[in-house]
């Protein structure tokens, strides 16, 4: 895929070079370090939590003597043990480390033991008596919303007329759409090692995505200054949004532990603990009332989504938000209004995850389509067409925004050429109509995302860069790597500014005391920004060897110019690393910081208006299902993908995100069920419970294709995409085709009930449900028509 | 008596004397031996990332095997050859095959997976050339990824065989034969640690002693079960009596009349004389558990864990399945109908234990099992059922009919089998039948599924066993239609 001659002039791993992962050797070969495989240091203790067994309740006595007392136990620690603030929220203060006489959901931290072994923590902290006075928790969204229980105010954006385009409308279409969360499933589960320093500072390696959000949690829990603790990520085995916020907790328990010990301390969840106490992604219902005309061209609609945030805030503001802004997705809703509810409940505080709550906003607006499409008799893909923002009309969101990049017109128009999709179409309900029991359905829907943080001020980012004597080259930025390849990227981006081969430029741990004040390697823009700020670095350490080689050399700044592991001056050629060394000899700095802030984007987050987002990231899939109605089960024999990476650094790392994305958003809608008890107790908390697609759930026909005239528009690095979200929400296609195929089970007349995850179960009772509603010729009664 | 647990890793021989048997072979390699290239991701046995691969003399031939390290335990090691991902590389440093592959199909994206994937691929690139995609993916069934969506580590396996043929350990399996022999024993293994006794006895009298001299010790063959009470209840076993090395229990035999399966055979030595005669119960062992946990798992361990989600029990009840139960030197056989006494109960007296497993080759019957679960692959069952039909004619003669998931124990579904006995078996019957099953059964609704699914299914799967008997041209199996899709 590497486009380029691989001439003597060309170096090793540039930009646009498919590379392996920076990794991968040391992946295969198991010699790569997580944060569980540091060597320790001799003395280390070993943590574990106690948790809370109750959703909701007031301790009324905790009896920890029998924690203290058992084997290999040094050291027990509870809320009044907390030398700083007891609390963890990233945004708001509302979340503790340790339980406070009230506990809020089933799975919250009450305290904390070290031991000599891990197993003897584990064990002693399940020795602890806790008497509880139960509360009436509130589980769900329906609940919540009753009860009028919120962990922020509720939001609308609006936009046009909705109520009179509604009245208006010649067809209307009200109903809901519910969705269930996810767990992020990371196969490395979180994990914290803290080690204590001289003056009481703190040295943190933890498994996280945002380094600096456990620098400051670290710091305000041990009542310290930033500047006394360092955390240091070298790679997660994997985040997904799940190590944004997620990590300070456990990073801070240990760093207690550390603190009163004197001792390093180690905390690593087993899996249980990690699914039952971490956040995961919000659980939605959306309710909708469509107006539209009879080309299902949409008038006038109104969204009301309602999400389960948890106890606490944590990132729930962003992600309801997010949803808001990604409620449209490819569609232009001209008289539009969207309210988000973001409710308390008792259980785990959600949090981010691949998409930041952008999954949800488009489901709704997906489903809406599918539902106008059947109540009109028409292909699905017809209606979404039809409602496409236009290039340069039709071509403002909700939230103000022009989009400038529109690209799905013909993204849409090859996707659907190149896979076949209307031949394919009819050869599926030719087979359904002789087809008893198995029945077949596809879908083809689009993505478009927005990219940047809403939160304008966390688009920085920040590079350091060293030059040695010997020519080779010392990187480091903002970036954490979790398996989405961004050390690579920015590597490959520096090794092209310099014109090194990669194997010159050594990636290196993040750590906050090289890079300060960063933002979370989130929203897919981490090989946006931080590739950007290490070119920045680079083109300043270009900038200084060329001064020297001017005045060293008597020529021209133009006369000067770095080919592969050389540098041309005049007629004169030397080695990278001679030039280098004489710009030492010169004194001169070797050394350099880069800078990056997206720029254009602006944001009044009261009014939720402006221009949030950079660009816009846009894909489609086709999905063809193959369901069974006599059990539910389904498999999805073929799924092709068109997707726009811009032009990107590496086409390998790039399609690497696309297809795992896609999976993973195919588990959010199948198969990833989670299951609470009554008592609002996690019950799917471990791979035996929580089904994540397996290697057989990949289609066994993939065909996903980035789009080869792929360019963004805007000046970001090398004119690549971002990739790390938009590709999940591909996986709308998934539930849509499953959607189409129990619709044939009611010869198309019928739109299916049917609800996200959707497991074997759900399939069969929407089956089931659609046959009734044949059976009982209710045909014509449709509930859900107004008119 | 022996009370060393001995065994190769890598290729030195280690002796282990002071250790807790139950240690786990994870824990073993990443704190004793502070090889951390095997990783953590569940201790349960569902992810694979601990993945490792055991080298078990088989004559003259190494048999390699993939097993998830997390549940297995140390002692049970003994005698055989340990191989991680670190063993991997050549001597010169270079990539394995299989290793080579995964980073040319960029394989590992996060990399967490990617020792386990390496482990269970290296197995594969030993056992089998150039196998069909539905065999990778059944393969791999048991190593979860959450960051590739697999499709480039399928790419993989396929592409690992170009990279040269055989590697390092083809080239010293005489000498590790050679080793493997010098470490096999003919007495007991004994260890005691901590309070805790592990025998493990190679002869079925020895075992049958020990069973009747310690009524109350743990019974342990592949662990799949066992091994959670440790890793996941924190449960102290105290004293264990191991069957893996009795070689009278891992025979497996197909006579013109029964298939027998002794205790200690894998479900992995048991497939081909299961799926043989009976090709459906044959798809229920390609889709239990994993590869890893079939290489270790028995179905002895399967009935005796007695769980009303147990995969192979309505199966092994349709067929009439007995067990030859053994206590000190005295035999009993009983049919598995009056086997489970409740739930998680069983007719095993203390001291007594399932020897072998007797399976009748029925000829003139219809059978057919199906698997109900959230997830195609790795996952426990919702509903399982088994029916095994003889029809005069078009009219039953009989059917037997059991289930899983439905009860507190795996049951027949007794009156839905009288009401179709003398019926003809036909559409309008079977469906007034399967009605019966409401009265057979009031299943539970948990986090796998809902009583009205469970009831659902299941009627709908007798209705799908008439259809298939009767209706052969009509499709009716995802798995078939996917067959066809992997071309
Ligand atoms: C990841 C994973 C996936 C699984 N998937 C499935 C699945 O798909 N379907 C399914 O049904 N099960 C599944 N299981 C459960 C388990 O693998 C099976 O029950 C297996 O058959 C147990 O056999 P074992 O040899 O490992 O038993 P062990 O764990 O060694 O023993 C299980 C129990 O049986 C007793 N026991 C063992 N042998 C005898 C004997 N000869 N006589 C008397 N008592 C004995 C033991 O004392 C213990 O109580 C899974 C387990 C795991 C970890
Ligand atoms: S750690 Fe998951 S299978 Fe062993
Ligand atoms: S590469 Fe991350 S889990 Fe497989």
């Amino acid at each position: 895929m590497d486009n380029r001659h691989n001439d003597r002039l060309t170096i090793e791993g540039g930009v646009r070079a498919a590379i392996p992962h920076d990794s991968a050797r040391k992946h295969v070969s198991g010699e790569a370090t997580y944060t569980d495989d540091i060597p320790v240091p001799d003395g280390t203790l070993y943590a574990a939590i106690g948790i809370s067994t109750h959703a909701h309740a007031r301790i009324t006595s905790l009896d920890l003597v029998p924690v203290a007392s058992a084997p290999g136990v040094v050291a027990v620690l509870t809320a009044a043990d907390v030398p700083g603030h007891n609390d963890v929220g990233p945004i708001l203060q509302d979340e503790t480390i340790f339980a406070d006489g009230v506990v809020e959901y089933a799975g919250q931290s009450i305290f904390a033991v070290a031991a000599r072994t891990i197993e003897q923590a584990r064990r002693a902290a399940r020795r602890a008596i806790v008497e509880y006075e139960r509360r009436e928790p509130v589980l769900t969204i329906d609940a919540a919303l009753a009860a009028e229980r919120f962990v922020l105010p509720s939001r609308t954006i609006r936009r046009g007329n909705p109520q009179a385009s509604l009245a208006a409308a010649p067809h209307r279409l009200r109903g809901t759409l519910e969705m269930g969360g996810q767990d992020h499933f990371y196969l490395e589960g979180q994990v914290a090692l803290a080690i204590p320093q001289e003056d009481g500072d703190m040295m943190i390696y933890s498994s996280t995505q945002h380094p600096t959000d456990v620098q400051r949690q670290v710091g305000r829990v041990l009542g310290l200054r930033v500047n006394a603790v360092t955390v240091e990520v070298r790679r997660m085995g994997g985040g997904f949004g799940g190590k944004e916020s997620q990590a300070a907790l456990f990073a801070s328990v240990a760093a207690l532990l550390a603190n009163v010990t004197g001792r390093p301390v180690s905390l690593c969840l087993d899996r249980d603990d990690d699914m039952i106490m971490t956040g995961k992604r919000h659980e939605f219902h959306i309710t909708y009332d469509v107006g539209f005309d009879d080309d299902g061209l949409i008038r006038g609609i109104e969204l009301v989504m309602a999400s389960r945030c948890g106890m606490s805030a944590d990132l729930s503001g962003p992600v309801n938000d997010r949803a808001m802004f990604h409620a449209d997705n490819a569609y232009y809703l001209e008289n539009v209004s969207i309210t988000s509810h973001r409710l308390k409940t008792n259980t785990v505080s959600n949090t981010a995850f691949r998409g930041f709550g952008g999954p949800q906003g488009m489901m709704g607006i997906e489903w809406v389509i599918d539902e106008i499409a059947r109540h009109l008799g028409k292909d699905p893909l017809e209606v979404r067409k039809r409602n496409l923002y236009g290039d340069t009309e039709r071509n403002v969101t909700p939230y103000e925004m022009t989009i400038e990049d529109n690209i799905l017109h013909q993204l849409i128009e090859d996707l659907e050429r190149s896979s076949d999709y209307q031949a394919r179409r009819a050869a599926i309900h030719e087979f359904n109509a002789t087809s008893p029991v198995l029945k077949r359905g596809i879908a083809l829907t689009p993505v478009k995302f927005g990219i940047s943080f809403t939160a304008t001020h966390l688009n920085q980012a920040g590079a350091l860069l060293h030059v040695f004597t010997d020519g080779s080259v010392h990187l480091n930025h903002a970036g954490t790597e979790m398996g989405q390849g961004v050390m690579t990227n920015v590597a490959q981006i520096v090794a092209e500014e310099l014109q090194l081969d990669i194997d010159r430029i050594k990636i290196t741990a993040t750590n906050t005391g090289k890079v300060p004040n960063t933002s979370a390697s989130a929203a897919s823009a981490t090989t946006d920004m931080n590739g950007a700020a290490a070119a920045d670095a680079a083109r300043t350490i270009k900038r200084r060897l060329i001064d020297v080689a001017v005045e060293r050399f008597r020529v021209e700044p133009s006369q000067v110019a770095f080919r592969r592991n050389e540098v041309v001056i005049g007629d004169r050629v030397m080695p990278f690393e001679e030039l280098v060394s004489l710009a030492h000899a010169a004194r001169v700095q070797l050394s350099a910081t880069g800078f990056y802030r997206t720029p254009k984007i602006h944001y009044d987050a009261e009014r939720l208006r402006g221009r949030p987002f950079y660009y816009f990231a846009y894909g489609a899939a086709v999905s063809e299902v193959v369901i069974d109605t006599l059990t539910g089960e389904y498999m999805f024999p073929r799924v092709d993908i068109l997707h726009d990476a811009g032009n990107p650094i590496n086409a390998a790392i790039a399609l690497g995100q696309v297809e795992g994305g896609f999976i993973q958003g195919m588990g959010w809608l199948t198969t990833e069920e989670l299951y609470w008890d009554e008592e609002g107790r996690l019950m799917t908390h471990a791979p035996s419970t929580y089904k994540i697609p397996a290697c057989g759930d990949t289609p066994p026909d993939f065909r996903v294709t980035l789009l080869e005239s792929g360019q963004n528009r805007e000046d970001v690095v090398y004119r690549s995409k971002a990739v790390g979200e938009p590709p999940l929400m591909l996986a709308i296609s998934t539930f849509h085709a499953i959607k189409d195929a129990v619709a044939s089970v009611g010869d198309y007349r019928l739109s299916p009930r049917l609800s996200a995850p959707a497991t074997p179960e759900r399939v069969l009772l929407a089956v089931e449900e659609l046959r009734a509603r044949l059976a009982a010729r209710l045909v014509q009664l449709q509930p859900i028509e107004v008119h | 008596m022996a009370q060393t647990v001995r065994f190769i890793l890598g290729d030195e021989i280690r002796e282990l004397t002071d250790i807790d048997p139950t240690m786990t072979v994870l824990t073993y390699l990443r704190t004793v031996e502070r090889r951390t290239g095997t990783k953590e991701g569940c201790a349960e046995g569902d992810c694979g990332a601990c993945t490792v691969v055991l080298g078990i003399p088989d004559g003259d031939r190494v048999r390699y095997r993939a097993v998830d390290s997390c549940i297995l335990f140390v002692a049970t090691l003994d005698g055989k050859q340990l191989i991680t991902v670190e063993d991997l590389r050549d001597r010169d440093g270079s990539l394995h095959p299989v290793q080579q592959a995964m980073v040319d199909c960029h394989g590992s994206q996060c990399g967490f997976c990617t020792p386990g994937f390496v482990m269970s691929l290296f197995a594969l690139y030993h056992c089998e050339l150039e196998p069909s995609d539905r065999r990778i993916s059944d393969v791999l069934a048991g190593n979860l990824c959450r960051c590739t969506g697999y499709r480039p580590i399928i790419e993989a396996a396929r592409r690992m065989y170009a990279n040269g043929n055989g590697d390092r350990f083809t080239a010293v399996e005489s000498a590790v034969i050679e080793q493997l022999r010098s470490i096999q024993r003919a007495d007991t293994l004994t260890l005691m640690h901590g309070g805790r006794t592990y025998y493990a006895p190679v002869s079925l009298s020895t075992l049958a002693s020990l069973v009747e001299r310690h009524p109350d010790a743990r019974l342990l063959s592949g662990g799949t079960d066992l091994g959670l009470l440790v890793t996941k209840q924190h449960e102290d076993l105290d004293t264990l009596i191991y069957l893996g090395d009795v070689r009278e229990l891992q025979t497996v035999c197909a006579d013109g009349d029964q298939i027998e399966i002794g205790a200690a055979a894998t479900f992995t030595d048991a497939f081909d004389a299961v799926a043989d005669h009976y090709p459906d119960f044959g798809e229920l062992l390609r889709r239990f558990g994993s590869v890893q946990v079939r290489n270790t798992g028995t179905l002895a361990g399967n009935i005796a864990t007695a769980s009303p989600i147990g995969d192979s029990l309505p199966a092994l009840m349709a067929l009439d399945a007995r067990l030859v139960l053994r206590r000190g030197g005295t035999t009993r056989e009983v049919g598995l109908d009056e086997f489970f006494v409740g739930y998680r109960r069983t007719a095993m007296q203390p001291g007594e234990f399932i020897e072998r497993i007797r399976i009748p080759i029925h000829t003139r019957r219809r059978f057919a099992a199906y698997k109900i679960s959230k997830r195609f692959d790795q996952d426990i069952a919702s509903v399982c059922a088994a029916y095994s039909l003889a029809l005069d004619g078009s009219t039953v003669r009989d059917i037997r009919i059991a289930y899983g998931g439905m009860a507190p124990t795996p049951r027949r579904a007794r009156l839905c089998e009288q009401a179709l006995a003398g019926c003809p078996w036909n559409e309008a019957t079977v469906e007034q039948a399967s009605h019966a099953l409401d009265r057979d059964f009031a299943p539970i609704t948990d986090l796998r599924a809902s009583s009205a699914y469970r009831s659902l299914v299941a009627r709908n799967l007798l209705r799908k066993f008439q259809l298939e008997t009767t209706h052969g041209a009509v499709e009716t199996r995802i798995v078939v239609y996917a067959e066809h899709c992997h071309g």
